[in-house]
């Protein structure tokens, strides 16, 4: 117990736990949730040590004979009305400080990246768009955005509730098919953030994960002016043989690749994979092995994904492999 | 009151109670494979049709399998997926046809064997129904020749899979819509053509 | 000579105590052997069924969390795959709820609340018998579907549209609002049953002011289950309608909503939770006095805070929604009842530290319970006031935060209260004591074990780590503390299995305890240990709240019951003024046949709506049984 509230204080005070922490923040939201996270955290300890002072003190204290005196039980009813008027009166400033945050927290209305993110069984989709709503491009399981502006993210599900919690720059929110939320992140920092869905959505909700790269202006264009280009050419004969199997192996039935016959899209969309720094929604880090391991045989990795394992020569798994890796 | 008695006696109930539901649930079991194994896809893959084309018999492999393609209902929502994510709608629509012939109408041109189903997937037909055995792995053709046959049942079995969460055109699979929407169909057909049992 | 104008059968008023004790045991004992176990409506011997079977299911429930421990000890650890691992967190979760926490409490109140009120059977006892057939049978449909891996994999609220029927193929999530039906069903009966024999069967005397805590409780739970249970009875019918028959409740794109699931089954959720906690803060507020030698200090004010949080529960239900989108205005309404109802709990902790305060507490084990139900639900709550409030319940919800939350909870709320409860009342149940030395250990362990298993979990939660993921990869900073909790979890096991094994050696071996071996002041302690089948000889009176306290040497008893035929006195609803002596039912089979004839219907519908239709036959047949009449005479007033 005393062991526990150490850790956790400490905790606390480091702010750690990767970047993946509600403790760690680094965006406007964030931060404030922190603020009152910390504040409830003290209060209740507060309480808890006080209620288990008195409990203490209760039980040990020394006492002469049982008795029944009518003054004592008057102080006693006036010390639980008391006690319960200090009820009364923290738990109402507790509710004020938490519509205080809620009010405080930003609303992004006039976002200037405007994002649609679809969540589907179990990876993340990606669609940027201009000031138009018109699309840009698409990705998968990674995003990036500028910091120190607001990035107004549109949560649609396509097949069962998920939820986008990324702790380190905002609160989580649903993707519910059927209805429309509107998160806004801004990050105060470059870095990257890893998020997760966190509504349970099936087999693979463990495996779910994406990540938020947070850049300043200029690399940001750069990013977003790289991710509207079409795929990049294999730049060698291994790749070139790796794009004629992508292309005649089921592989193109459900994926895209920009520039190429493949127009798949029930899969993520692979035009700049090799660029994303992990595969299958954070499952691994993203090289030309992993890759390989990855389409060899993806039920082993993440059972019951949707990806199915295509039957292919150890030839063909190097060059698909490559063209995959060489995807920037 | 005597404790021994009715102890041994509950305990002999409790199995009793035990093993009928155990029964009714192992009956209703339904194992998933998420994993296709190589050689057992590769297996699938040998096709044995008759010459013209309709009929056949299944590889020795998916009876060893206990037919999961057509019997378990992981396997024919898995099916029903790949009916929308490869666009059979387009040709096919709801499952009463469009371009392509309706599965729902109690006829089959090919049969109503799951094998001639797979092999019409695979290989296609004649009269514009493309191969997919270039786009599909061999356990997702057997996974939606299942669900394919399982639109057109008679009778419906009680895995078939129910409406899915959009718009709904026609009874559910589980409702056995072939028995509701039976077309007489074209006049005459081949023997092998009837209406599945 | 009085005698009974009909039968010429004396009344009790006749006879000496060990003629009367003869008499009315060979009226309400049952027949021995196997039919008469099955017959059997003794609330006594059924609530122990109750009781053990619900112990049962704790205990492999348990197990399943000591293999989600293992699973979880290390990043990708390949133990369990997430098929198995879906399914064994839910099972865990409907487990604990359905089968373990509302029925061990429902358990009892069915023995508790009649002597307790000082009557001689539950109302309505062979609804009881079915009430308990129906509740092993959903029970045993659940754990032998998870035996054969067909078990329930989608979360114990099982959100569409993840069960429903375009993503949760084959008939798992059927089995699961199938065993809803059962275990609601049972409750339900069970309610219904307290209900009446608190508000018709007390002990003359027993006014509104003078019913014991616990039984406040009890009955505060039981409209609490009559009011929430019907949501959630909605839900998993109209889930297996759309399942199975096509319906489009939860088909948004034909005018369903994903969200009303979420509404209906948080409607029935959250005031769940104080179905299986108030009945917690009636057994402490029934222990403590006798271990601090004096009465609950604010009895009205503590049964004000009862009914308090039984309305307030069902004003709370969008507090397990917050992350869904909803308008904010409605969001900060629930963000304001939510945090209302920690008034009532306080009332209830400062009742019990002043009634600590005043008196002389003697350690016993039953007390130990208590006082670490005090030190870890103050805990519990307290984070329950954090995930009240809407921002920071952003961050939280579907964490490890608030698994540790709702632990702390229902095993710091709930469960250390029922253990102590158990130690309290098994000398009453069994007639023997459990070893107070074994209690100890137990209470040590547990308690130890409990807060290094769940303490954690908080950090975890503020860290990122979302619940219900069957493994987290190595590169989260996740694994040190996780390895921590499953070690931990392990010191938490060994306090049940030493808890376990102190009740079944007790059963056999305990000391024999003696009508009241605590000098405990309500009406259970006033008869032998273990009661016999009439619980009291003859109908006490009571005068007061504490009866055996204020009327220590003789407690006034009602006269004039017949003895030829099971009999109870019926007593106004208020003042428990006496109005009639009414008949209780009589031992019969058909409850048991009932159940198994509903327990066909429920199953085959699985299967087949037509199993509605030809399935209600033989219910009908065995409800025609259960009620034909018998000849006995109209009561009397």
């Amino acid at each position: 117990m005393k062991a526990a509230v150490v850790i956790i204080i400490a905790a606390l005070l480091a702010g750690c736990g990767g970047n993946q922490s509600a403790l760690d923040p680094h965006g406007a939201s964030s931060v404030a949730l922190k603020d009152l996270i910390v504040l409830f955290a003290l209060i209740c300890s507060v309480i808890w040590l006080l209620v288990t002072g008195f409990l203490l003190w209760a039980v040990m204290r020394r006492r002469a004979e049982a008795r029944r005196d009518p003054a004592a039980e008057r102080r006693m009813t006036v010390a639980v009305r008391a006690s319960m008027t200090a009820t009364v009166v923290i738990v109402a400033g507790l509710t004020v400080a938490s519509f205080h945050t809620t009010q405080s927290l930003h609303s992004g209305a006039d976002a200037p990246v405007f994002v649609s993110v679809k969540g589907q069984q179990w990876w993340w989709q990606f669609t940027y768009r201009d000031g138009n709503q018109a699309p840009l491009f698409q990705t998968a399981n990674e995003i990036h955005i500028p910091v120190g502006k607001d990035v107004r993210l549109e949560l649609e599900s396509i097949d069962v509730i998920h939820s986008l919690w990324i702790p380190s720059l905002a609160g989580k929110l649903d993707l519910i098919p059927g209805r429309k939320n509107v998160l806004t992140l801004r990050a105060d920092r470059p870095g990257t953030y890893r998020g997760q869905c966190a509504e349970f959505c099936g087999l693979q909700h463990g495996h779910m994960a994406l990540l938020v790269i947070a850049q300043d202006d200029s690399s940001y264009r750069q990013w977003v002016a790289a991710q509207a280009a079409p795929a990049a050419e294999p730049s060698d004969a291994e790749a070139a043989a790796g794009k004629a199997v992508f292309m005649s192996k089921p592989c193109a039935a459900c994926h895209t690749v920009r520039g190429t016959p493949a127009t798949g899209s029930s899969g993520p969309d692979l035009t700049h994979v090799g660029g994303r720094q992990t595969i299958g929604a954070g499952l691994l880090e993203t090289t030309r092995g992993s890759l390989a391991a990855w389409i060899a045989d993806p039920q082993t990795l993440k059972p019951g994904n949707n990806m199915p394992l295509v039957p292919l020569t150890g030839e063909e798994l190097r060059q698909l492999s490559a063209y995959m890796e060489g995807l920037r | 009151m005597d404790s021994v008695a009715p102890v041994k006696m509950l305990t002999v109930l409790g199995a009793i109670c035990l093993v009928a539901i155990a029964a009714v649930i192992g009956w209703a079991r339904e194992p998933r494979q998420y994993r296709a194994d190589p050689p057992v896809s590769a297996a699938l893959d040998q096709l044995r049709l008759m010459p013209d084309g309709i009929g056949g018999t299944s590889p020795e492999v998916y009876f060893a399998m206990g037919k999961p393609y057509e019997s378990t209902g992981f396997d024919l929502s898995q099916g029903k997926r790949l009916y929308s994510w490869f666009g059979c709608s387009q040709c096919h629509g709801d499952g009463r046809g469009g371009k392509g012939p309706s599965f729902i109408d109690g006829w089959w041109l090919y049969g109503p064997s799951m094998v001639s189903i797979v092999a019409s997937i695979r290989n296609g037909r004649p009269h514009g129904m493309p191969a997919f055995k270039d786009k599909m792995t061999s356990d997702q053709i057997w996974q939606l020749a299942g669900y394919v046959r399982s639109m057109g049942a008679y009778s419906a079995s009680v895995v078939a899979p129910s409406r899915n969460d959009d718009k709904t055109s026609r009874p559910a699979e589980n409702r056995a819509p072939a028995a509701i929407l039976f077309d007489e169909g074209p006049i005459p057909v081949h023997p092998k053509q009837g209406p599945s049992p | 000579m009085m005698r009974d104008r009909d039968t010429q059968e004396p009344l009790d008023v006749d006879l000496d105590d060990a003629e009367l004790a003869a008499k009315l045991e060979k009226t309400w004992a049952s027949r021995p052997g196997f039919w008469g176990a099955i017959a059997t409506v003794d609330h006594k011997v059924i609530a122990r069924r109750y009781v053990v079977t619900a112990f049962v299911f704790l205990i492999l429930g348990g197990l399943l969390a000591m293999a989600m421990r293992l699973q979880l000890s290390r990043p990708e650890a390949c133990f369990i795959g997430p098929d198995r691992y879906n399914q064994i967190f839910t099972m865990h979760g409907s487990n604990m709820m359905f089968l373990f926490a509302v029925p061990v409490m429902e358990a009892m109140a069915v023995y508790l609340v009649p002597l307790m009120v000082g009557t001689r059977n539950i109302a309505f006892p062979r609804l009881n018998a079915f009430s308990y057939w129906i509740f092993l049978f959903g029970g045993l449909l659940l754990w032998l579907s998870f035996a054969l891996d067909t078990g329930p994999d989608v979360g114990w609220f099982a959100y569409v549209p993840l069960s429903g029927p375009q993503y949760a193929p084959g008939k798992r999530a059927d089995l699961w609002a199938q065993m809803i039906t059962f275990t609601e069903l049972a409750a339900l009966a069970v309610a219904v049953e307290i209900v009446v024999t608190v508000f018709k069967q007390r002990a003359p005397g027993m006014s509104l002011d003078r019913i014991p805590v616990l039984v406040w409780a009890m009955l505060v739970m039981s409209f609490l289950v009559i009011m929430a249970m019907p949501a959630i009875m909605v839900a998993s019918s109209t889930l297996i309608l759309d399942r199975l028959v096509g319906t489009q409740f939860y088909n948004p794109a034909l005018g369903g909503d994903a969200l009303l699931w979420q509404h209906l089954f948080w409607f029935f959720g959250h005031p769940e939770v104080y179905i299986i906690f108030l009945p917690a803060v009636g057994m402490v507020s029934t222990i403590l006095p006798s271990f601090v030698g004096r009465p609950l200090f604010g009895y009205l004010l503590l049964v004000m805070a009862l009914i308090a949080t039984g309305v307030l529960s069902f004003g709370l239900w969008v507090h397990h929604m917050f992350v869904v989108g909803l308008p904010r205005v409605g969001e900060s309404f629930f963000t304001a009842s939510s945090m209302a109802i920690a008034v009532p709990a306080g009332v209830q902790i400062f009742c019990w530290l002043a009634t600590l305060w005043a008196g002389r507490p003697v350690f016993r084990t039953p007390l130990l319970f208590v006082l670490g139900f005090i030190v870890t639900f103050v805990i519990g709550g307290l984070t329950g006031v954090m995930v009240a409030s809407v921002p920071l319940d952003s961050q939280v919800h579907d964490t490890y935060f608030v698994v540790a939350h709702f632990h702390y909870v229902l095993i710091g709320g709930a469960v250390f209260p029922l253990i102590g409860a158990v130690y309290f009342w098994f000398p009453k149940m069994t007639g023997r004591m459990m070893s107070e030395r074994l209690g100890r250990w137990a209470f040590g362990l547990i308690f130890t074990g409990f807060h290094l298993t769940f303490f954690p979990m908080h950090i975890l939660g503020l860290w990122g780590m979302p619940r219900r993921v069957y493994t987290y990869q190595p590169e989260l900073p996740w694994a040190g503390l996780n390895l921590f909790i499953s070690l931990s979890s392990v010191i938490l096991a060994a306090g049940f299995l030493v808890f376990f094994i102190d009740a079944l050696r007790s059963w056999k071996n305990g000391l024999p305890a003696g009508p009241n071996p605590w000098k405990a002041s309500t009406l259970e302690w006033a008869t032998s240990s273990p009661p016999p089948a009439y619980n009291f000889r003859r109908i006490p009176v009571v005068g007061s709240r504490d009866p055996l306290w204020s009327e220590a040497a003789d407690l006034p008893v009602a006269a004039g019951m017949r003895t030829h035929r099971r009999e109870l006195l019926v007593t106004s609803m208020v003042e428990a003024l006496p109005q009639a002596r009414e008949s209780s039912p009589s031992d019969s089979v058909w409850p048991f046949w009932t159940a198994i004839a509903t327990a066909i219907m429920l199953i085959w519908s699985i299967f087949s709506p037509w199993a509605v239709v030809w399935g209600s036959i033989p219910i009908a047949v065995a409800l025609i049984g259960w009620f034909w009449p018998k000849g006995t005479p109209e009561d009397e007033s």
